[in-house]
Parts: C-alpha cells; structure tokens; sequence
C-alpha cells in the first residue's frame, strides 16, 4: 500500500462498518459458540433482548434522560467558568500569570478523586454529580482555550490597531471572533470527557442513571444490561458529537472549506 | 508645512541571549509633502519595514520621534491606515465588513457606513464580492479588499508594507495600476514599501532608496515621470533611465547584505 495514499469515500464506509461487523462477529462466536462462560459476558442476542426489557419494563430510558441531563447540565457550568476565564488568561497576560500555574496543576487533579470530597460537601444529588463533571472540565477547557487565544495571529490584532480599535475592542471583535471555532472545537472534545466522568459519578452514591443501573447490574451477574448500557453511552456520545461538530459548522461558515 | 516628519529615527533590537544588540535603522531624517507618494526601496533585512511600522505607530523607535500633521505617534491609529504583505483580512468577516470594520470601530452610523463600503467596493473593482469570505478570494482580491479597508477610513497617511509581495507578477502589475489610478484621482499621502525597483519607480512621486543593515537613507529620488502613468511606461527610455540608475544603487547594498558586511557609515 503506498503511503498516505487517499482511500475512496466508498471504499471507506466499507471498511469502516466492517470492522463493527467483525466484531460483532467475534463477540456472537465466543459466546454463542460457547467458547465463554456465559455468566462472565452475554451474547449479543440476550444482550438487545436484555436492553429491550430495560427501555420497556424498567423505564431506563429515564436513566438516560438524567444521564443526558447531568453530563449536558455539568458541562454547561464548567464552560460558562472556564471560556470567559480561558480568554482573559489568552488575553492579558497578568491574568494568565496569575492563575496558569495553579489551573495546569489543578488539571491533574482526578475528578474521580474528589468524588468522596463532593458527596461530603454536596450530599449524593443532582449537585454532587454536576460538580464531579465540572471539577473533571473546568481546568482543561480554561487551559486550551487560553493557549488558543494567546496564539491569536499577529498581524490580524495589528491590522486592527491601525484601523483604530482599542484594547476592548481587539479582545471583542478580533480575539472573540477569531477564536471562536477552536473554543467551540474545544468544548466538543471536552463534552465526550464528561461523559466518562458522569458514569464514574454515576457509579458511586447514586440511585439512577446510566452508572446506576451498570453498577446494579453487576451484583445481578446481567452482563447483558451492562453492555447495553455500555453501548446506549457510545450512542449517544456519537450522536451528540456529530450534532456539535454540524453546530459548528453551521455557526463559523467562514472557517471551514 | 510636511505632512509627515521622521526625525532622527533609529531602531536597535536587544542582542538575543546576550549577543550583541542588532541595529536595525541608523538615525534616519525624512520629511513628506502631503499628497506624495513615497516608495521606501531597499533590499531585505534593511529595516524599511521597520521604519513604516514606526510610523504605525506599531513599534516605538529607540531615538528620535515621528510627526503627522505635527502630532507625535505614539501608538497605531486610524488616521495611518495600513496594508500589510500577509493576508490580514479579518476571516470571520465578509468583504464589505472587513472595508467596514474601521468605521464600525469609530462608532459611524450604520446608514453612512453602508454608504462609505458601497463607494470603496466600487473604488476597488470588488462590487458583487461584498458577501464573500476572505477565504473565497484571490490574493489580489484580498489585497484589493485590505486597500479599501484601509482607505475607508480615510486617514491622513497611507502605509504600504510590500503589499504586492505575495501576488503572481501579473497581477501585481495590475494592483499597481489600480493602487496608482486610486491615488491619481483621488490624492493622498502614500507611504510604500518594496524591494522592487520597477514597483517602486511606477509607484512614486518620489524614491527612498535605503541602505543595507542598519539601514538609512542612501539616495532621495524625485520621480518626475508624467501621470496619468500607464503600464507602457515601464518600457519607456526614461524609466529605463531611471531603473539603471537605482539598480546601481541597490546591487551595491544588496550585495553589502549577501556578504555580511556593514554599510559604509
């Protein structure tokens, strides 16, 4: 195969829905061919006959919908914090000198970590898992989108300078704008994050929820629900990517081919 | 009375990790009559970017002062508009927003800023692109754009940082042709960086040829070629004339630069 050599869009759906057909393949051999125990991992029928019995009988669809609810709701704080305090750290440099060294150290902080600490302070409600979600973004989303606004091209703040804007002016209708589709681009990588941090606030002092019901599903030995469960994330995870990544597009025209 | 004034003005960078500090412009004295049309020629490195951006007002000179209209620069403003050589039209912006974004930032009225882009657009040749991207342009296109967005805003002086240096050799000519029946008509104060000799004598009413780094003013050339110029006049016998006469000029400082060595004091 020669290298870097582009694939055809065919050829690439084909090959890219293979893949999940192999494993899907894979996974009904091991399991209905009875090469695995299956107490240990069901196969893919029970697993969708396990799922169906979930969504119909013990209304999980309303786990989903408060998982949703928590990863969107946690998201939404942390960005509101962290994109006005990412640009003014990008910006002005005192800013950034006084809070960079403690947000990078802050970022290794593990969400999962302070989830003891949270139950502590905000009990086991909506509050605490809000917070496990804006504790595991917060930081990052404040560093990339400061390193994104401090790299802001040059000559575009010069250019406007010379056509007289003033300091406020460059930070609202140069850096602003300019950065605009990378912040959103940041805060699409960063929501795909929070969705591993709520299953993990999920899995500990919670009573629903997606987390809820994998971890309730492991006493009962029902693997099938667990990987349903497990997959339900993926799904959703996938489809609100790709409705972001279309918001994108659809709000900076101007920066994408 | 001038309209610009350069008093002895230097520039020196600091020395990078403790080398020495490189000068970058010896103490250079200039005055421009308004409605003249200056082009700063000089080979690369010679520090004429330098001096246009003192005038911006983007840089602060080491010594020495800049004065327009007998006020001293002190920082980038919009009577000094400024075209530069990289793309610098806002890309979130339509055409007819970047030719706006100045008056925008003074606060015009809408209805007098519509009116303003609308006679630029047509100025520039541009009507029909008002609603184009940056990104949807040719580089003469957006160096056409970048001109009107500066000129809307009417400023006192225009700057020119080789704003022709990126484009193919054809279209170059014509934004030469373009940029000069602008100010043939409509008459400003030019300030015009090149390193290209026929540029800069189509160009001007007057040649700045600078000197190798640390770069100061090595012959003032008074361009008295007839306007309106057109594009046959580059094969004429006195722009051939006057063409040897700068070529003389700056093989001495670009060869100076080639090898390294200092200008003659």
């Amino acid at each position: 195969m020669r290298p870097l050599h582009p694939v055809s869009p065919g050829i690439r759906t084909v090959l890219g829905i293979s893949f999940f057909v192999l494993f899907v393949a894979f996974w009904a051999w091991i399991t209905l061919g009875g090469h695995v125990n299956r107490i240990f991992l069901a196969d893919p029928l029970s697993m969708l006959r396990d799922g169906w019995r979930l969504l119909v009988e013990d209304r999980f669809w309303l786990d989903i919908l408060i998982t949703i609810w928590r990863v969107f709701g946690g998201f939404v704080l942390a960005s509101v914090v962290a994109v006005p305090l990412g640009i003014a750290m990008g910006a002005w440099k005192p800013v950034e000198a006084f809070l960079e060294p403690f947000v990078s150290f802050a970022r290794y902080l593990p969400a999962s970590a302070f989830i003891p600490l949270l139950i502590l302070w905000a009990g086991i409600g909506e509050l605490e898992k809000l917070l496990v979600i804006f504790v595991g973004s917060v930081f990052q989303i404040i560093l990339i989108i400061a390193v994104k606004v401090g790299s802001t091209r040059r000559d575009l703040v010069e250019a406007a300078y010379t056509l007289g804007s003033t300091n406020n002016g460059i930070v609202k209708r140069v850096i602003m704008p300019a950065n605009a589709p990378e912040i959103a681009e940041t805060l699409r990588l960063v929501l795909g994050w929070a969705w591993t941090y709520v299953i993990v606030a999920e899995l500990i002092g919670s009573s629903s929820g997606i987390g809820y019901m994998i971890i309730n599903s492991q006493s009962r030995l029902a693997t099938g629900q667990i990987i349903f469960g497990i997959i339900v994330i993926g799904l959703i995870g996938l489809l609100s990517d790709f409705a972001f990544k279309a918001f994108n597009r659809w709000l900076f025209p101007w920066s994408l081919a | 009375m001038s309209k610009l004034l350069i008093e002895g003005v230097s520039r020196t960078f600091a020395g990078v990790r403790g080398g020495q500090p490189v000068k970058a412009l010896t103490p250079i004295d200039l005055a421009v009559a308004a409605n003249d049309f200056i082009t700063i020629l000089g080979p690369s490195g010679c520090g004429k970017s330098t001096l246009l951006r003192i005038v911006a007002g983007l840089e602060a000179p080491s010594e020495g002062r800049v004065l327009l209209d007998g006020k001293a620069v002190t920082r980038p403003g919009p009577d000094r508009g400024m075209v530069f050589q990289s793309y610098t039209l806002f890309p979130w912006l339509t055409v007819g927003q970047n030719i706006a974004f100045g008056l925008r930032e003074r606060n015009i009225a809408q209805k007098e800023r519509d009116a303003i882009v609308a006679s630029y657009v047509d100025l520039v040749g541009l009507r029909g692109f008002e609603n184009h991207w940056p990104k949807q342009l040719s580089g003469g296109m957006q160096q056409r754009t970048a001109i009107a967005r500066a000129l809307a805003n009417d400023p006192e002086i225009l700057l020119l940082d080789e704003p022709f240096g990126a484009l193919d050799n054809q279209t170059r000519g014509l934004m030469q042709e373009l940029l000069l029946g602008i100010w043939e008509r409509r008459k400003k104060t030019v300030l015009f960086v090149t390193h290209d000799i026929e540029e800069a004598i189509f160009m001007a009413s007057r040649v700045i040829v600078m000197s190798a780094r640390p770069g100061r003013v090595k012959s003032d050339v008074a361009i008295d070629l007839p306007h309106p110029r057109h594009y046959t006049l580059k094969t004429s016998p006195e722009f051939s004339g006057l063409k040897a006469r700068l070529t003389e000029d700056i093989r001495v400082e670009a060869m100076r630069t080639a090898q390294g060595q200092p200008a003659e004091a």
